[in-house]
C-alpha cells in the first residue's frame, strides 16, 4: 500500500520562517517526520513521496498551491494521504486540513492528520477530516505518530474506527447506532439523578459549540468616530519594554503613541515569533498602519485615532490567553469611548 | 480576540491575509490584505506606492465598519 505524505517547510527541514514562501515540491520516499511515521506503518504502508510545501506560500496562494499539490499526489496515486501532524502551528495546520479534505473530496483517497486542538485548521477541518489530536509542540511527535500509524492502518484495510475516545481522534460529529444494555429512559434517569447529587456523568449527545458574537452596529459618521488599532502581529515599540513572549504570549501591551506619525526601523518592531520579521522590523506600518490613520485624522478623514494601541503575539498563543486579554482590552477601550477597533493579524 | 471585542458592542474590522481563519474565529467584517509577514505594505514597491496601498486597505476597513452587516461578511476590493 502506498501513503504520500504532506509536510512543511520547517520539518523538511528546509527553514523556518524566512523560508515559509517556499513553493510546493515533491520527494521521493520520506523526509524529516515521514520516517517515524514510516516505521511504524510497516509492513503494510510505506510512504512513497513527502510533499512539501511552505506556510506562507499555501496560506497566502490556497488555490494555487492546492492544485499543484493535487497534481502531484495523482501521479503516484497512493492508498492514503497523511498531512502533518502540525501541532500548534496555526498556518501549518490550515495548510495540512485543506490539502487533506481536498485529497479526499476531489481524488477520492482518504486522508489523515494530526494537530493541536487549539490550532485553526482543527476547527476548520475536523468534520470533513479524520485528525489526531496531538500536543502543541513537536515535543509531542512520538505520542502523535502513535496514535496515527494504527489510524492509518484501520483506513488502508478498510477497518472499522473506534470511537474518537478511544482511537484519539477528533470528534468528527458522526452518529453510529449501537446496541445499549439498558434502555434510554433509564438512562436518562440514571443521568439525572447523578446530576441532582451533583456528580460527574458523560452526556450521549453532547451540543454543538456555536460561540458567534452578533455583529456591531456600524459606525454612523466615521469622520466623528475615534478608532483604536489592536494587533495580534506583535508589533511593539522599539526593544520589546514588556518582553511579550515571541509565541505563546502570556500578556498584551498597551503604547501611548500621542503625536507618533509614523512607524520606523527607529522606533517600532515585531515580538512576533511565527512569521519572517524583517518587514515588519523594517517598517511596522506594515503591520499597524499608524501612518495612515494619522494622516486621515489630520485630514478629517477620521475623528481621532485612539491614544493607545494594544497589542499581542497571537502565535501558539492558547486561546484562553487571547480571549482575556481581548476582554480587559474591549473593556478599556468601551471606557475610553472608543467607537470602533481596526484588528490587524500577520 | 476579534470575537472578544466585538462582544463589548463596538464594531470590529479584521485585516488579514488568511481570511479562511479568520472565518472561523469568527470576525463579522474581514478585509483580505497582503501578506502574513506585510499584511499592509509591500516592500517590493516604492515606498510611496506601498503607502498608498495601506491607504486604500485602511480605506476599505473604514467603509467596512460604516456598513450594516448581519453576517460575516469579507469586503473585497
Amino acid at each position: 500500500m502506498k501513503v504520500v505524505h504532506y509536510i512543511n517547510q520547517f520539518f523538511a527541514g528546509i527553514g523556518g520562517e524566512e523560508k515559509a514562501d517556499v513553493k510546493p515540491e515533491m520527494r521521493e520516499g520520506v523526509v524529516g517526520p515521514g520516517m517515524a511515521l514510516q516505521a511504524a506503518l510497516k509492513p503494510e504502508a510505506e510512504i512513497v513521496a513527502t510533499i512539501i510545501c511552505g506556510d506562507s506560500y499555501f496560506n497566502e496562494n490556497i488555490d494555487e498551491a492546492k492544485a499543484t499539490i493535487l497534481e502531484m499526489v495523482k501521479q503516484h496515486d497512493p492508498d492514503l494521504f497523511i498531512a502533518g501532524p502540525a501541532f500548534n502551528a496555526g498556518r501549518y495546520g490550515v495548510a495540512a486540513g485543506t490539502i487533506a479534505a481536498a485529497v479526499q473530496e476531489e481524488l477520492g483517497i482518504p486522508a489523515l492528520s494530526g494537530m493541536y486542538v487549539e490550532n485553526p485548521g482543527a476547527d476548520m477541518f475536523k468534520k470533513d477530516v479524520l485528525m489526531v489530536s496531538t500536543r502543541d509542540s513537536a515535543a509531542g511527535m512520538r505520542d502523535a505518530v502513535k496514535k496515527m500509524a494504527p489510524l492509518a492502518k484501520k483506513l488502508l484495510a478498510g477497518e472499522e474506527l473506534g470511537s474518537p475516545e478511544d482511537e484519539g481522534y477528533m470528534a468528527r460529529g458522526v452518529r453510529k447506532n449501537l446496541f445499549r444494555d439498558d434502555r434510554g429512559s433509564k438512562r436518562a434517569v440514571d443521568m439525572l439523578i447523578k446530576k441532582l447529587a451533583g456528580e460527574e456523568f458523560e452526556t450521549e449527545f453532547p451540543m454543538p459549540e456555536f460561540d458567534r458574537v452578533e455583529p456591531s452596529p456600524a459606525i454612523k459618521d466615521i469622520t466623528k468616530a475615534k478608532i483604536a488599532l489592536v494587533t495580534s502581529g506583535g508589533i511593539v515599540p522599539k526593544g520589546n519594554p514588556d518582553r511579550i513572549e515571541s509565541s505563546s504570549a502570556s500578556k498584551y501591551g498597551k503604547y501611548d503613541i500621542d503625536g507618533w506619525t509614523d512607524l520606523t526601523e527607529d522606533n517600532a518592531e515585531t515580538a512576533h515569533g511565527g512569521y519572517d520579521p524583517v518587514y515588519a522590523n523594517q517598517d511596522a506600518d506594515r503591520v499597524l498602519p499608524v501612518d495612515v490613520l494619522r494622516q486621515m485624522e489630520k485630514d478629517g478623514k477620521i475623528g481621532e485615532l485612539h491614544r493607545y494601541f494594544y497589542t499581542t503575539v497571537g502565535n501558539g498563543t492558547a486561546v484562553a490567553s487571547s480571549k482575556g486579554f481581548a476582554k480587559e482590552i474591549g473593556a478599556e477601550l468601551v471606557a475610553d469611548g472608543v467607537d470602533a477597533v481596526i484588528l490587524t493579524s500577520t | 480576540m476579534v470575537k472578544e471585542i466585538e462582544r463589548t458592542g463596538l464594531p470590529v474590522v479584521h485585516m488579514c491575509t488568511v481570511v479562511p481563519i479568520s472565518l472561523t474565529v469568527g470576525a463579522n467584517r474581514i478585509i483580505p490584505t497582503v501578506a502574513i509577514p506585510h499584511p499592509l505594505g509591500n516592500p517590493a514597491i516604492e515606498k510611496k506606492d506601498e503607502v498608498t496601498l495601506r491607504r486604500k486597505l485602511v480605506e476599505r476597513a473604514l467603509k467596512a465598519l460604516e456598513t450594516e452587516v448581519s453576517d460575516q461578511t469579507v469586503f473585497e476590493d
